[in-house]
C-alpha cells in the first residue's frame, strides 16, 4: 500500500472495519531472547481490551512496539487495515494513537498547564514559532484540567504534585492528545481507590466516544470491571484471549499467570 | 568614562553570545562546544567583507547571521541527530575544523596572523570610533537579540524545547519530529552568535584565531551556569558578573599577563564550584 502520509490520514478518519489495530507474526527481540515472539492479535475498534500476562510476557514491549518506542524486528502491524513498515513516534498523531507509560514520564520543571498546552501545539516548528495559543486551545487544556481535578494545580510544576495527581496528569495528556487508539501503560499502579475510579470512568467514558483502548493492568478485579476483550501473554507469545471472565478461568491461564 | 563603556560594550556582546547560546544548550539541552565558532564566523565575514569590499555594519549584521546561520543548518542536519555527549564531540569537532580553516587558508583569513584594519562602523554618516558611540550599537543590538530571544521563550516554540531538554523520547510520542525542532534552534543559535563576532571585530578592529576558541566556549558555558541555565534573564546576569568581576582584577595590582592568566583561572574554578555547590546557577532551573 502505497499510501501518501496526508491520505493515511483520511483512510483512519474514516476506519470502519472491525479491526482497528493487528499485528501478523511480530518478533522483537533484545539479545537474542524474543520478548515479543511470533504475535498475530487483533484489537477491536470502539472496544477496552485488557493485556495481560505475568512480568516479562510481552505486554510493554508490545504498547512499546504500536506506540514506536521501539522499532520491531520482523512481522507486521497494520493500523486501520493500513501496513506500517516502519513505526515512527513522530507519525503517532496521523495513525490516530498515543499511550500512558508504566513508568510515569512528565515534564517535572515545566508546569502542569504547560504539559497540557505542549501536546495541544501546533507539530510543525515554524508554525509553534508564531502560534499564539487561541482560546480554544486555552479552553480545552482548562477544561482538560478540571476534567482531572488539576485545575487549582496548574501553575505548579508537574514535578512537585502528588503521585496519584501525576498519574492523573499523564490521562490529561492523553485526553489532550484526543485519538482514537490510546494504550495505557498500568494506569491504577499504586492509587488509591478514588483516583483508580476516577481513571475508570474517564477510560469508560472514553469508550463510549468510540476510542480504542489497549489497557494493561494486573488488578484482576478491574480487568472485569473494565475490559470488553482479554489478551493474555506469556514467553511474548498469545496464551489466551476471549471474554475476560471466560479467559480468567482457564486452566492454562491460571497456571501460567496466577501460579495455580 | 570611556573604560566604563568599554565594559558595557563587552558585556553586550557576550550578552548576546550568551543568549544565543542558551536557547541551545539552556532551554533546548543541547551541550555544544560551537558557540566560539559562530562568533568566530560572524567576526571573520565581517573582516573578510569589510576590508575587501567596504561592507558597513547594517548589511554585516544582516549577512554575517545568515552565513553563520546556513552554516548551522549543513552542521546541525549531522548533528541534530545526536544527544548529550556524542552531541558535544561533534560540536568539538566543529570547532576544530573552524581552527583549522581560519588558521590555513591564509589569503582568505589572514591565518595566524587574522585579519587587521577592520574599518569602524558607520551609519549615515556618523562614524562609531569612540566607546562612548560604539556602547549604543551594542545595546541596540543586545536589545534585539534579547527581544527575540523573550518571544521565543514564551512561544509554543520554546515550551516544546523545554520539554526536549526534558524528556525528549516521550515528547516523541506524542507525534513531535524533534530534530526538526532542535535544529532549528541550533541554526537560530547559531546565527544570532555571528551578531557578536560583527560587533567584536568592528570594535576592535582585528580578530585572529586565538580570539574564538574553546576557552570562549568555556566562558559561555560559564556564564550560563552561573546565571541559570535555561533562563534568559540568566545568561544576561551571568555575562554582566563573569565580564565585571575579573575587570576588578586590574585594581588589585596584577600585572596584565598575570591578570589574563588569572582570569582564564577564575572561569575554570568557578565552573567547578559551581557544579559542585549550585548547579543550577544563580537563576537557574535545571542542572547541566
Amino acid at each position: 500500500m502505497g499510501h501518501k502520509l496526508k491520505d493515511k490520514k483520511i483512510l483512519i478518519k474514516i476506519f470502519n472495519g472491525m479491526y482497528i489495530l493487528e499485528t501478523k507474526n511480530l518478533i522483537k527481540s533484545f539479545g537474542g531472547v524474543h520478548a515479543i515472539d511470533h504475535l498475530s492479535i487483533n484489537f477491536q475498534k470502539g472496544k477496552i481490551t485488557g493485556l495481560v500476562g505475568p512480568n516479562g510476557s510481552g505486554k510493554t514491549t508490545l504498547i512499546n512496539v504500536l506506540s514506536g518506542f521501539f522499532p520491531h524486528d520482523s512481522g507486521t502491524v497494520f493500523f486501520s487495515e493500513t501496513k506500517r513498515k516502519k513505526i515512527q513516534p513522530k507519525d503517532n498523531q496521523v495513525y490516530n494513537i498515543t499511550r500512558t507509560f508504566q513508568q510515569i514520564r512528565l515534564f517535572d520543571k515545566m508546569s502542569v498547564f504547560d504539559n497540557i498546552l505542549v501536546i495541544l501545539t501546533e507539530r510543525d516548528p515554524f508554525l509553534a514559532l508564531f502560534e499564539r495559543h487561541n482560546e480554544y486551545h486555552l479552553n480545552r487544556a482548562i477544561e482538560i484540567l478540571k476534567k482531572i481535578d488539576l485545575y487549582e494545580k496548574r501553575n505548579e510544576n508537574a514535578g512537585s504534585i502528588s503521585y496519584g495527581q501525576r498519574k492523573l496528569l499523564e490521562i490529561g495528556r492523553v485526553l489532550a492528545m484526543n485519538t482514537n487508539i490510546i494504550l495505557f501503560d498500568e494506569p491504577f499502579a499504586g492509587l488509591f481507590p478514588e483516583i483508580i475510579k476516577k481513571i475508570e470512568d474517564i477510560i469508560k467514558e472514553l469508550r463510549e466516544e468510540g476510542k480504542t483502548i489497549i489497557l494493561i493492568e494486573h488488578n484482576m478485579s478491574i480487568i472485569r470491571t473494565l475490559c470488553d476483550h482479554l489478551i493474555v501473554l506469556d514467553a511474548g507469545k498469545l496464551l489466551a484471549e476471549g471474554n475476560p471472565e471466560k479467559v480468567l478461568s482457564e486452566k492454562i491461564v491460571l497456571e501460567a499467570y496466577l501460579g495455580e | 568614562m570611556d573604560y566604563i563603556f568599554h565594559i558595557g560594550i563587552i558585556f553586550a556582546i557576550f550578552g548576546i553570545l550568551a543568549l544565543a547560546q542558551n536557547l541551545v544548550m539552556g532551554m533546548t539541552g543541547l551541550l555544544t562546544i560551537a558557540g566560539a565558532a559562530f562568533y568566530g564566523i560572524g567576526a571573520y565575514v565581517t573582516g573578510i567583507l569589510a576590508i575587501n569590499f567596504g561592507w558597513n555594519i547594517i548589511p554585516l549584521l544582516i549577512i554575517a547571521p545568515i552565513v553563520a546561520g546556513l552554516i548551522a543548518l549543513l552542521v546541525g542536519m549531522v548533528f541534530a541527530r545526536f544527544r548529550d555527549d556524542y552531541f558535544m564531540l561533534g560540536t568539538l569537532g566543529f570547532l576544530m575544523i573552524f581552527h583549522t580553516v581560519v588558521r590555513n587558508w591564509e589569503s582568505l583569513t589572514g591565518g595566524a596572523y587574522g585579519i587587521a584594519g577592520i574599518p569602524k562602523p558607520h551609519i549615515f554618516g556618523f562614524t562609531f570610533g569612540t566607546p562612548a558611540s560604539f556602547v549604543w550599537l551594542t545595546f541596540f543590538c543586545l536589545a534585539i537579540v534579547v527581544t527575540i530571544c523573550y518571544f521565543i521563550s514564551r512561544s509554543s516554540f520554546g515550551r516544546v524545547l523545554n520539554a526536549i531538554r526534558e524528556d525528549e523520547d516521550a515528547l516523541k510520542i506524542f507525534g513531535y519530529s524533534t530534530s526538526k525542532y532542535k535544529l532549528i534552534a541550533f541554526v537560530l543559535g547559531g546565527a544570532m552568535s555571528a551578531v557578536s563576532g560583527v560587533l567584536i571585530a568592528s570594535y576592535i578592529t582585528f580578530i585572529d584565531p586565538n580570539l574564538f576558541s574553546i576557552n570562549e566556549s568555556i566562558l559561555l558555558w560559564a556564564i550560563i551556569i552561573l546565571g541559570g541555565i535555561s533562563r534568559n534573564r540568566g545568561a544576561l546576569l551571568g555575562a554582566f558578573l563573569l565580564i565585571t568581576i575579573p575587570e576588578a582584577l586590574r585594581f588589585v595590582g596584577f600585572p596584565d599577563e598575570f591578570a589574563a592568566l588569572l582570569r582564564q583561572c577564575i572561569y575554570g574554578l568557578l565552573l567547578v564550584v559551581l557544579v559542585l555547590y549550585r548547579p543550577k546557577g544563580i537563576w537557574g532551573i535545571y542542572k547541566l
